[in-house]
């Protein structure tokens, strides 16, 4: 078949870029070769937009064992223990097809860690949908969040956290992002870079069908006129095998077999074969012939870009093939040599005895195109709403329509189809502000969650990326955790509107800014571009996943109101900022203005101090201050509390709307015993933190002074009645 | 006392109820599926979990497992049987208790905590509860709706053959409080000589109060009693 412009068009290639790819081989490249370029050189697999702004990020620090580059980033969280995690879109084919598509988003995540020896521990999701009046957001959204369950809970590892958005922006381009976590012995750590010559390229996993080839190749008929059944380009997932797959790979590592590791994710055997060589500076031999194939006659093209799940390549030890193969056997899964490492630096492909592709390895690499887009900056919006200009309204008004919001009400119509306990590890399950889990028979535990905030980003992309790694940070100190290290999902538009791609550099140099601050580093992430529909991009939305210590887990502690007469101090100012608030948007439709201002250095010296006063236990509770403000955080720590809330009318602030809703960053809420006071305002004043009494912990009621008095049960109803209607 | 643990493959809560049986000093084994012995045991527990990705409809493909044909021997020997979630399933897939687990009512995966009630106290697996008393359990299945006909239902009733109801937190055993659906808010059921028990809640992950509570561990206590 004959290559023409149309055909390099279909496979995602530019014409330049396909000029280059012939100039590497110094010829034309036969069908099966323009495939595995497509595969490798598109945004997904080669950053080729987002790298030369990624590698920006701080990377480094004391606890990082692997930042990325690999399947996942690796950190050290003390005694031999180590935390393996990452976050993964899969948001394009989460849309065609919600369940299938969330899904084996989850199976992919799992994959990453448990391809580096971690068994994974927790899942955690963001997901963010077109508005609800839309006519396809209540089927996704049902879709997706089984899908998310159907995975999880069948493989039997607990989904603890996440966060669920509406917004029109997503209307036709739903996110899915899926995080995993996990749990490795700091010496039993596997990569995927290959070492010594000959050594057995093995197969493990399922048999290899024709789901998931790619969407930009050859589909339907120009391909082959009579293969018009083409399964979807939607992969199916099965968590069955996946359970499988993952228990015969973490026996296997038990032993010393394995030379290198790595899972079959986007790209299928071509990202795979061409990671592990490169890495290791080696060429590799295929002999497509012996993959196992689930359907009949596939082509080696078909192979090389099946995106079929839960399979697996490893690089086996000379002479470990028999006991490596009796694992798999034991749990039922295929275990073929299917090629070896070679000395020639390239992906050589044989069918049948015959080569039919041949490309060097650093031509699908280190040699694939990098962008350097032209981009745009944003400028900071300047402030127009006046609170005083608007029609008012009574606080008791704005507090209900806010708590029954769709984004704000209570997600348990969703938590509650995860199995959150399963491993019995669980701590925290969701609903607080971060998830704990405990290290497997040790006193430790880690804490995990992921943030966003897209309309802070719309505003100002480099003050929402500051923030929102700031959000994340702040949420692992409210349960006593001590942040260590993140991974970050980029979900963007279309890099080629410079105002996009202008969203995406600043977002990251606010990430960036914001991590070098707080000795937070990025240790692994993904990139999804070209998110939007008819042109017009979703607003930038970068997904923070963090992941914190708890060295001793009876220093955790939650949201929740634990003894009457207790007092509520706010650590932290308020500001009365309402720009890009919750309560503008809600209320009023009100989308414009700056996000909140984000000053790193109070950020870190009130985090700081709240994480010293929860390990010296002096706090009872702790409740970051985010979108929605301080009354709805003083709402938030009633529910799942016996108690509610007596606060306080603000002293300066003249108007109540501003001190209620504003969401002026780096606050805290922490309860205290009134007989520690004293102590605790010592080492606030030492510290030099800003801090005020807001309320007082009483029975039954949720009372603003004059201003409004419900019973807390009643305001936990209207929390979760969105869902049951909708 | 001896336990075992029945491993097959999408078992996925054998290693929680392995944990809770040692830290109750049971003697614990793992049997895989394809083993043929089954270890001397007092108690033979089959745990939550996907069994062969519950594929066909769950539990089916379990229940005609090799393993299972040495597990019925010896239940019908008189040999204490457990089965949890996916192990409830199981074991009404094998016969060994009557009825059927349907999909949950509202067709969705429930995974969250609830109350039950302690109906029948007077057997070997709850001796160590007291009558009417409310414990608070985890559930995670799709398919823990409770059915069988009326005269098994009679039965059951008549001679006293549910240990656990679901209620709400004070007791109150309605429709409420019935989170999947089961029949006569069934949260678990006895075969007639009480050895075997099937429960969809799971005890295990209630024996660790930093996770969550003690309220399972009565369980497990009862059987060493």
């Amino acid at each position: 078949m004959k290559i023409t412009n149309a055909v390099v068009e279909k496979h995602g290639l530019k014409p330049e870029e396909f000029y280059k790819i012939k100039e590497l081989l110094g010829r034309e490249p036969n069908m099966l070769e323009l495939g595995v370029f497509s595969a490798m050189w598109n945004e997904h697999c080669s950053y080729k937009s987002s790298r030369i702004h990624l590698k920006n990020l701080p990377t480094k620090g004391k606890n990082v064992i692997q930042g990325p580059g690999e399947n996942a980033g690796v950190i050290d969280i003390g005694d031999d223990d180590a935390i393996i995690f990452k976050i993964e879109s899969h948001n394009h084919p989460s849309y065609i097809e919600p369940y299938q598509g969330a899904a084996t988003g989850v199976g992919g995540i799992l994959r990453d860690i448990f391809t580096m020896g971690a068994r994974p521990i927790a899942l955690l999701n963001s997901i963010h949908f077109g508005s609800p009046e839309h006519p396809k957001t209540k089927s996704l959204l049902n879709g997706v969040v089984s899908g998310i369950g159907g995975y999880g809970n069948c493989i039997g590892i607990p989904t603890v956290g996440g966060e669920i958005k509406f917004n029109k922006t997503y209307n036709e381009n739903i996110l899915v992002n899926a995080m995993a976590v996990g749990h490795a012995k700091k010496d039993k750590i596997f990569y995927s870079k290959a070492k010594g010559l000959n050594k057995s390229v093995v197969y493990v996993g399922s048999k290899t069908g024709r789901d998931g080839i790619h969407g930009a190749s050859m589909a339907s008929a120009e391909f082959d006129k009579n293969t018009e059944d083409k399964k979807p380009t939607v992969q199916v997932g099965d968590p069955f095998t996946e359970k499988l797959l993952m228990e015969a790979c973490l026996e296997l590592m038990q032993g010393n077999s394995i030379i290198s590791i790595q899972d079959m994710g986007a790209a299928g055997l071509t990202s795979s074969s061409v990671e592990m060589a490169s890495k290791g500076q080696l060429g590799m031999e295929l002999y497509l012939e012996s993959v196992p194939c689930r359907e009949e006659n596939m082509t080696p093209y078909e192979m090389m870009l099946s995106e079929s799940q839960e399979r697996m390549l490893i690089i086996l030890e000379d002479g470990k093939e028999k006991d490596a193969k009796k694992i798999f056997e034991k749990w039922d899964l295929d275990f073929v040599v299917i090629g070896k490492t070679t000395n020639t630096n390239n992906l050589t492909l044989m069918f049948k005895n015959k080569i039919v592709g041949e490309i060097p390895i650093d031509a699908l690499t280190d040699k694939a195109p990098i962008y350097d887009r032209k981009w745009t900056k944003t400028k900071l919006p300047e402030k127009k709403t006046q609170i005083k200009d608007l029609k008012k309204i009574k606080l008791e008004d704005a507090l209900l329509k806010i708590l029954s919001s769709p984004n704000q009400s209570n997600k348990s119509w969703i938590t509650d189809q995860f199995d959150q306990m399963v491993m019995t590890d669980t701590v925290q399950r969701s609903g607080s502000d971060a998830a704990i889990i405990r290290i497997h028979k040790k006193e430790k535990a880690i804490a995990v969650t992921v943030d966003s905030s897209s309309n802070y980003c719309k505003a100002h992309p480099q003050t929402g990326g500051k923030q929102i790694v700031c959000e994340n940070w702040r949420n692992l100190i409210s349960v006593g955790a001590k942040p260590i290290a993140i991974t970050n999902c980029l979900n963007f538009g279309n890099p080629e509107d410079s105002k996009v791609m202008g969203e995406l550099a600043e977002c990251l140099l606010g990430i960036k800014e914001a991590c070098e601050f707080l000795n937070y580093p990025v240790v692994s992430g993904n990139v999804s571009l070209y998110n939007g529909t008819n042109k017009k991009s979703i607003n930038p939305t970068p997904v923070i996943g963090g992941v914190g210590l708890i060295t001793n887990i009876n220093n955790k502690i939650n949201q929740y109101l634990k003894k009457d007469k207790n007092i509520i101090l706010q650590i932290g100012k308020n500001f009365g900022q309402l720009s890009q608030s919750v309560f503008l948007d809600e209320i009023y439709s009100i989308t414009d203005g700056p996000p909140p201002e984000v000053n790193l250095s109070n950020e870190k010296n009130n985090g700081l101090a709240v994480l010293k006063l929860i390990n010296e236990r002096l706090t009872s509770s702790v409740h970051d201050v985010s979108a929605g403000g301080l009354l709805l955080a003083l709402v938030e720590m009633t529910f799942d509390s016996n108690y509610g809330l007596k606060i306080d009318k603000p002293k300066n602030l003249s108007n109540l709307m501003e001190y209620y809703f504003s969401e002026d960053q780096g606050r805290y809420l922490i309860e205290v015993d009134p007989n520690n006071l004293n102590k605790i305002n010592k080492i606030l004043v030492e510290n030099n933190i800003y801090s005020e009494v807001v309320a007082t912990v009483q029975k039954d009621y949720f009372e603003v002074s004059g201003e409004l008095k419900i019973l807390k049960n009643e305001l936990c109803k209207i929390n979760k009645k969105w869902y049951s209607n909708y | 006392m001896n336990s075992s643990v029945i491993v097959f493959p999408g078992s996925n809560c054998d290693k929680d109820i392995a944990i809770a049986l040692e830290k109750l000093q049971f003697q614990n084994k793992m049997v895989w599926h394809k083993d043929t012995d089954l270890p001397k045991s007092d108690l033979i527990v089959i745990p939550g979990g996907f069994s062969y990705g519950d594929y066909l409809r769950s539990g089916a493909i379990a229940g005609k497992s090799s393993i299972l044909n040495e597990v019925i021997k010896v239940a019908n020997d008189g040999c204490l049987v457990l089965g949890i979630c996916n192990g409830f399933q199981i074991l009404t897939e094998t016969g060994l208790l009557k009825g059927v687990l349907l999909r949950n009512q509202n067709l969705k995966f429930i995974g969250k905590d609830v109350h039950i009630k302690t109906i029948n106290t007077e057997n070997k697996f709850c001796n160590k509860y007291k009558k009417d008393q409310v414990l608070q359990l985890n559930i995670a299945h799709n398919e823990g709706n409770y059915f069988t006909n009326k005269d098994h239902l009679k039965e059951l009733e008549d001679k006293n053959l549910i240990p656990f109801k679901y209620c709400d937190k004070n007791g109150n055993i309605d429709k409420e409080s019935n989170p999947n659906g089961s029949i006569n808010n069934i949260a678990g059921v006895f075969n007639g000589k009480k050895n075997i028990l099937g429960m969809m809640p799971h005890p295990e992950r209630m024996v660790d109060q930093i996770i969550s509570n003690n309220d399972g561990i009565n369980l497990f206590k009862s059987l060493l009693n």
